[in-house]
């Protein structure tokens, strides 16, 4: 599986070890530095998926994601030096699918691009529904009473996830490795943002979640009750 | 008590005075007219050198006393209180006081026998209520100066009003008594003199004088109006006392002899055999019953009853009411008591005003140093005036104000040094990442160089990873230094993660051959608590446990009460000196500095360990002995910001031990600690299990 990243990030050195690695294992990996110029490169090129550096010079990551994320469910992976809350749940509440916390191991960061890019190929036919949402797996969409809704790839996983078995309970580190593709328990924060992300879309009120339902202290699970 | 003084002074006088042969008989009456004539009668002297009939009062033997002047008061009013409610004036006794008093106390303890009989029951019953109507009048008591004040000066102004109105009634009615006294001595000498004019020469010759000639001196000396202010009769006294004295023709303008009291008749016997008059008189309470006097129908009238011999066989008997100066007297009185409640109140109202013009300003420094305690900085009292209340406003302050700027400065130096971390943070990471990628690429086609080549890639690629964890670390401090750690609560199994977190030291341990011990309950111990920092912790602490285990098995235990959650990790390794339980936490602290640094901790790893307790409001403590291995705890409290009492585990199994042994003798055990310990110790086949799928 081959793919097409855009590098956004401003220091050049990190910036060609990236497309080193990249390159290495087999990604086409393009470059901006600038956070005003990200927008235009990311038309231009439409690439696969995005690694985005949280600090850039001129437009700021978290604007750049929002931006992106306006445009397109394309997949996003945060660069980040920080991994204070406040910062992590900042970039993945602007719409980044995962994030990795610098200084990083190049194993990681492949793993975690080809976790994004993870697209079973020719998926079954297969129908999911949740209370009144309706699930097309092969056809990539979701409806609710009839109404399509727009889901990012990743929160569609988590959707798919969760519905493929009802009423059971997910812990997030479950979910983590079915959804997120870590091997070991690793940031809870991810899922705890990404649920609210995925009910802000998907539930009539989401702060009365009846498709998500949250299990005091274990985890998520699907449908009421 | 001067009164009594002094009015036995003057019985002890009037008794050494009387006349031998009439000692017995005369002895009570004689004291009782002394008494009555005011003791010292300094009134009763001035009377008779000032009224006409001057020689009266020099004569006397028996009731002159010549007491000084307030003793005066005090007698006159001895004999007022002495005849009070009596239809004549009673049998006097010397000792009639005491006695009285006597009385009056047994009947004071009797009724406060009788009343707390009869309250105790009351009391019982409203037990409850009371003692809580008891508490909160004394938790508002306590709580207000104001109260406390004005309350104090209700009840110091009420005595003292009290006191000074019981004074300056008994002044009044004194005064009042004794100018009545002096006005009718002069009344009742005058008197004597115009019966002497009346009756001329028949006053020097007994049994001389006639019905008619005394009627008509007692016409003349009647005052003529419809409201008289005193009645005269004149009796006569039969010579030989054949016959008992009477007034002529019975009662005379409803004065009749029942009314005198046979002192005071006595009295004026004993000045006509010694043919002196001193003017003897007594205070009685008078029924008018007959029509024939102005005071019929009035009632009960008191009044004095003077008495003086008018020649040899007749006496001369003057009446004069008290209404008038009874009227004053309650009037005064009414006066007083109105004045005194109301002096009493208006005391209280301005002890309370004056109270909280001090209290009031002094309360709001203090609600102002609560806000400000609360980090309401900018809390401010208003200066008013120049006084001490401003004094302390300003001073008040002045000390927000330099409390404000001190926080500022802190605040702005904490903001400076987050930003520094953060920056350095950033600044670091991201040359620091792509040496780490070049360094992976190295390593990966390190099979292609040579062997001096090999070498350096490989010690590249593991001196980064104690770099970057120490990296890690510092900064990680570098938080809790400048105070920007912030706990992400959220409800965790801490068995969870304790078998999370062994996963490293689980391989370790494996290296050493050496297992890690589970001693689980069996229930969820759920508790409020930041997943990443304690798995941190419990990674620190298993990872410590192997390293200083000395290839020996360590053993975590998790027990939880109602309000904690506890991890323990025991090694049995070469344990801790006495001391340095705590040093471990310090910074870069190494038990022996020459020993091999075989692992790559940071030294910084049980200081953050600490701190992520310390921020759940946790504890995290050790115990160790050397050769027997040492024990780490982390307690925390099942609901974040909780204050812990205790931990649900013990500390040094030591004490485990002992608590184990105690329990088992149903003794309860002097903490929780000991009572907690149990769970952790007894053998349970579930935590086989657990430790086979864990310890393995």
């Amino acid at each position: 599986m081959k793919g097409r990243v855009l590098v956004v990030d401003d220091d050049a050195a990190l910036a060609e070890m990236l497309g080193i690695v990249l390159r290495g294992e087999g990604f086409e990996p393009t470059f901006v530095a600038d956070g005003e110029k990200a927008m235009e490169v990311f038309r231009e090129t439409k690439p696969d998926l995005v690694l985005l550096d949280l600090m850039l010079p001129g437009v700021d990551g978290i604007d750049v994601c929002r931006q992106i994320r306006s445009e397109s469910g394309v997949p996003i992976v945060m660069l980040t030096a920080k991994s204070d809350t406040v910062d992590v749940v900042l970039g993945l509440e602007s719409g980044a699918d995962d994030y990795i916390v610098k200084p990083f191991q190049s194993k990681v960061l492949i793993a975690r691009v080809r976790a994004r890019l993870r697209r079973t190929d020719d998926p079954a036919p297969e129908m999911l529904s949740i209370g009144d949402v309706s699930i097309d797996v092969a056809g990539h969409s979701v409806r609710r009473a009839g109404e399509p809704l727009n889901l990012t790839p990743l929160e569609f996983d988590l959707l798919v996830a969760l519905a493929r078995k009802p009423r059971q309970v997910f812990t997030r580190e479950v979910l983590l490795e079915q959804v997120w593709g870590y091997r070991h328990a690793a940031d809870t924060r991810l899922v705890n943002v990404h649920v609210q992300r995925l009910r802000a879309k998907i539930e009539k009120d989401p702060e009365r979640p009846e498709i998500v339902v949250t299990v005091r202290g274990v985890g998520y699970k699907a449908g009421p009750g | 008590m001067r009164g009594l003084l002094t009015r036995r002074n003057a019985q002890r006088r009037a008794r050494s005075a009387v006349p031998d042969e009439r000692q017995a008989a005369a002895a009570a009456p004689a004291a009782v007219v002394a008494a009555a004539n005011g003791a010292g009668t300094a009134s009763g002297a001035g009377t008779a050198n000032d009224s006409p009939a001057g020689g009266i009062g020099t004569v006397s033997g028996s009731g002159t006393a010549n007491g000084a002047g307030p003793g005066s008061g005090t007698g006159g009013r001895a004999a007022l209180a002495h005849d009070q409610a009596t239809g004549e004036a009673e049998e006097p006794r010397p000792a009639g006081r005491v006695a009285q008093i006597a009385s009056l106390r047994d009947y004071l303890f009797r009724t406060a026998r009788v009343v707390s009989a009869r309250l105790r029951p009351a009391l019982a019953s409203a037990g409850t209520g009371m003692a809580s109507a008891l508490t909160r009048a004394r938790a508002r008591w306590r709580g207000s100066l104001q109260v406390r004040v004005v309350t104090a000066t209700l009840v110091i102004s009420a005595l003292v009003a009290a006191v000074l109105g019981f004074f300056l009634t008994q002044q009044i009615a004194d005064g009042l008594l004794q100018s009545k006294v002096k006005e009718s001595a002069s009344q009742t000498g005058l008197g004597i003199r115009l019966a002497e004019g009346q009756l001329g020469d028949s006053v020097s010759k007994p049994g001389s004088t006639t019905c008619q000639q005394i009627f008509n001196t007692q016409g003349a000396l009647q005052p003529q109006t419809t409201n008289p202010d005193y009645l005269v009769a004149i009796r006569v006294v039969s010579p030989g006392k054949s016959t008992p004295p009477t007034f002529c023709g019975g009662a005379i303008n409803g004065l009749s002899l029942g009314q005198v009291p046979p002192a005071l008749m006595e009295a004026v016997e004993a000045d006509q055999a010694k043919n002196a008059s001193q003017l003897p008189y007594v205070s009685v309470t008078a029924r008018f019953s007959g029509t024939g006097s102005p005071f019929s129908g009035t009632g009960p009238q008191r009044g004095l009853l003077f008495g003086a011999p008018l020649g040899s066989d007749l006496q001369l008997f003057y009446f004069f009411p008290l209404s008038a100066e009874q009227n004053t007297l309650k009037l005064v009185q009414g006066t007083v008591l109105l004045t005194g409640i109301a002096l009493v109140f208006l005391l209280a109202g301005i002890a309370s005003l004056v109270t909280r013009w001090v209290v009031q300003p002094v309360a709001r420094a203090s609600q102002g140093a609560r806000r400000l305690s609360t980090g309401r900085l900018d809390e401010r009292m208003q200066v008013k005036g120049t006084d001490e209340l401003a004094a302390l406003a300003s001073s008040f302050n002045e000390m927000a104000a330099s409390l404000q700027d001190k926080m500022q400065e802190l605040q702005n130096l904490s903001q400076v040094q987050r930003q520094f971390v953060s920056d350095v943070s950033h600044e670091l990471r991201t040359p620091l990442t792509t040496i780490r990628i070049a360094a992976d690429l190295l390593y990966e086609s390190r099979l292609q160089l040579d062997g001096s080549g090999r070498r350096s890639a490989e010690l590249l690629q593991s001196q980064l990873e104690r770099f970057e964890s120490l990296l890690v670390d510092l900064l990680e401090i570098s938080r809790y230094d400048a105070n920007a750690a912030t706990l992400d609560a959220e409800p965790v199994d801490i068995c969870d993660l304790a078998r999370n977190a062994a996963d490293v030291a689980q391989q370790l341990a494996e290296r050493r051959g050496a297992k890690i011990e589970f001693r689980l309950p069996s229930e969820p111990c759920v508790a409020e608590a930041d997943r990443r920092r304690v798995e941190r912790i419990l990674r620190n602490l298993l990872v410590n446990a192997v390293e200083h285990g000395e290839n020996k098995d360590a053993v975590v235990t998790v027990a939880a009460d109602r309000d904690a959650v506890a991890v323990s990790v025991r090694d049995y390794g070469v344990g801790l000196a006495p001391g340095e339980d705590r040093l471990v936490f310090d910074r870069f602290w190494r038990a022996d500095p020459a020993r091999a640094r075989t692992t790559g901790g940071t030294g910084l790893g049980l200081s953050i360990a600490l701190e992520d307790a310390r921020l759940h409001g946790g504890w995290l403590e050790a115990w160790g002995a050397p050769g027997q291995g040492s024990v780490f705890r982390l307690t925390l409290p099942r609901r974040a910001g909780c204050q812990l009492a205790g931990s649900p585990l013990a500390l040094s199994p030591v004490e485990a031990v002992a608590a184990v042994t105690v329990t088992g003798q149903s003794y309860a055990g002097p903490g929780r600690d000991h009572q907690g310990a149990r769970p952790g110790l007894h053998s349970d086949p579930r935590r086989s299990h657990e430790k086979g799928r864990f310890g393995g």
